[in-house]
């Protein structure tokens, strides 16, 4: 038997590759955000330290408060909704009933769509043709087409809509991981004391899913914080009327092209978003920390 | 079921109206890219199902739009990070569970810390390094930052290391070496959360769109998402077109989804999936 693997390298030999990953794709580009945000580097060329330029640029930036506003929104929208909803649905397809991995599965394929996807199928449905328009103006509850696509409050509502659409499975899967830890002997302890289902999910249910809850509340408000697809197709790329309905990471993705682009002015975006993403981040484990 | 019937028709009367709220907007898409140009899509309420079901919407959008060269960079792109993440993922977490060597917690200890950083918040600078590999508007350098993903590395090594220990012990013995005790002893333990890193990275590579859309300017490159975001700019005056155009980016992966989904979900009984 050949002895190849048996020196002292071996076990560098297996993790070169995802070492060399680690270096140049996610070490090194955390590194160089921080570089970039204090220069002038441009898509085509420039790259000069203009020490605090920049910063001084994203405070006076309209564009950059009413995109914060929106996430701000964003998140408080989501947050509750996204918490919540994707828990009852959970609470749903956890009992073994005939056909539930169908459900499960179904639940779940907005998950696995691509946000483009989505995006352009609920934009035919919100256009001012579409069905849902069609359908209220049907039933007589508006005269006019509601433009959800084109009024800059109606589009972010849209838009979150949207991302709860597609978001409610994956939580939904989360919660039903968890949900297989709460004791089953419990619920049926108080359903023979005679407490009912809404009395059961709040005194049992929920208390051994309150770790699932937070951990969940952390993803939302991080993951609202990062919306792009959504905001981007809907607008058609456009952020909205005036510009108004743009993400942070829209704005990011806006500077990164083209002869208008500013590569520096977006890694200091990027440090903006990595500010704000932290901060609910570190904020909520700190909770967690204290309830534990 | 101890005679619970009344609750069983709740259950399944609730779990059919969610089934409507999440399949009717699919269900509707896919319904209207079947529709004839003499149908009106427009009125309050246009008919359901497809009056005069066609396929002629599909062959429009492959005229106007190179979506087969779409779906080909899409496979490409897919292809590499399917091949990258189950080799390098599996090989540094081998590393990481199983064997021993000086700077292994460091390392374990950056790799966690990469999953704080959102990779819209080094999307710019991953931009700047591959540009700087003459990557630039190519389909490699959309697939070769994701090509082994940190979180794939980790669940790796979490299944790796579920593996009990007298196993290994009782190889070393024999005289086998790292490489054989990973192949006959590691992989074959490792199926389940392998195919689960199969799967997502397959779904990940097809669904993204940002990335590409900021790597990508050729449009004779572009991957299927940013694609069909230019079809949906070209043809808004014809949902049908764009209705087909979403249905051929759609239905691959509701199939893989659909076949591979045992997998997935014998994971998430199993705990191994916390988002």
């Amino acid at each position: 038997m050949t002895r190849t693997f048996q020196g002292r390298f071996t076990p560098w030999l297996f993790a070169a590759p995802g070492l060399v990953w680690l270096v140049v794709f996610n070490l090194w580009p955390a590194f160089n955000t921080v570089v970039l945000a204090f220069t002038n580097a441009k898509p085509l060329g420039g790259g000069h330290f203009t020490g605090l330029a920049n910063l001084g640029r994203a405070l006076n930036d309209d564009q950059l408060a009413t995109a914060l506003l929106n996430s701000v929104i964003y998140m408080l929208v989501c947050l509750p909704v996204l918490t919540l909803l994707p828990l009852l649905l959970a609470v749903l397809v956890e009992k073994k009933l005939p056909g539930i991995t169908f459900f499960r599965t179904t639940f779940y394929t907005p998950v696995v769509a691509s946000a483009v996807v989505v995006a352009l199928i609920w934009e035919w449905l919100l256009e001012d043709r579409g069905l849902i328009n069609g359908f209220a103006q049907w039933l007589g509850v508006i005269a006019e087409p509601l433009p959800f696509l084109t009024d800059r409050w109606l589009l972010l509502l849209s838009a979150i809509s949207l991302t709860i659409w597609k978001g409610m499975g994956y939580y939904m899967v989360i919660y039903l991981s968890a949900l297989g830890n709460v004791r089953r002997e419990l619920h049926e302890a108080a359903a023979v004391d005679g407490a009912g289902a809404v009395r059961r999910f709040r005194s049992i249910t929920v208390p051994g899913v309150r770790n699932t809850m937070l951990l969940v509340s952390v993803l939302i408000s991080v993951s609202a914080l990062r919306v792009f697809s959504e905001l981007y197709v809907l607008s058609n790329g456009t952020g909205g009327p005036g510009g108004q309905d743009m993400s942070v990471v829209m704005l990011i993705q806006m500077y990164s092209r083209g002869f208008t682009g500013h590569l520096g002015y977006a890694s200091m975006l990027s440090l903006v978003l990595f500010v704000v993403t932290v901060g609910p981040m570190l904020l909520l484990l700190r909770l967690n920390r204290k309830g534990a | 079921m101890r005679g619970f019937t009344g609750e069983n028709v709740l259950r399944y009367a609730l779990l059919l109206l969610v089934l409507v709220l999440t399949v009717g907007p699919f269900a509707w898409m896919l319904s209207t890219s079947l529709k004839g140009s003499g149908e009106d899509i427009f009125t309050e309420i246009p008919a359901f199902l497809p009056q005069q079901p066609t396929l002629n919407n599909y062959a429009r959008v492959a005229d106007s739009i190179p979506v087969w060269s779409y779906i080909a960079n899409s496979l490409i792109v897919a292809a590499m990070a399917v091949t990258g993440n189950a080799v390098g993922a599996t090989l540094a977490g081998y590393a990481l569970a199983r064997l021993r060597f000086r700077g292994m917690k460091l390392l374990l200890g950056l790799t966690l810390g990469t999953l704080i950083l959102p990779g819209e918040v080094t999307i710019i600078s991953q931009y700047v390094t591959v540009r700087g590999m003459g990557l630039a508007d190519t389909l490699l350098g959309v697939a070769l930052p994701g090509a082994i993903a940190m979180l794939n590395v980790l669940l790796m090594r979490t299944a790796f290391a579920a593996i009990p220990d007298e196993m290994d012990e009782a190889a070393i013995i024999d005289g086998a070496d790292a490489w054989q005790r990973f192949v006959r002893i590691g992989l074959p333990n490792v199926k389940g959360m392998l195919s689960v890193v199969v799967i997502f990275s397959f779904i990940g590579a097809w669904d993204d769109f940002l990335w590409p859309l900021i790597v990508l300017t050729n449009p004779e490159k572009y991957t299927l998402t940013v694609g069909l975001q230019y079809l949906s700019g070209a043809f808004s005056s014809d949902p049908r077109l764009i209705a087909a155009g979403t249905m051929i980016a759609f239905l691959p992966i509701a199939v893989v989804f659909g076949v591979a989904q045992r997998f997935f979900f014998r994971g998430v009984e199993e705990g191994a999936i916390k988002g």
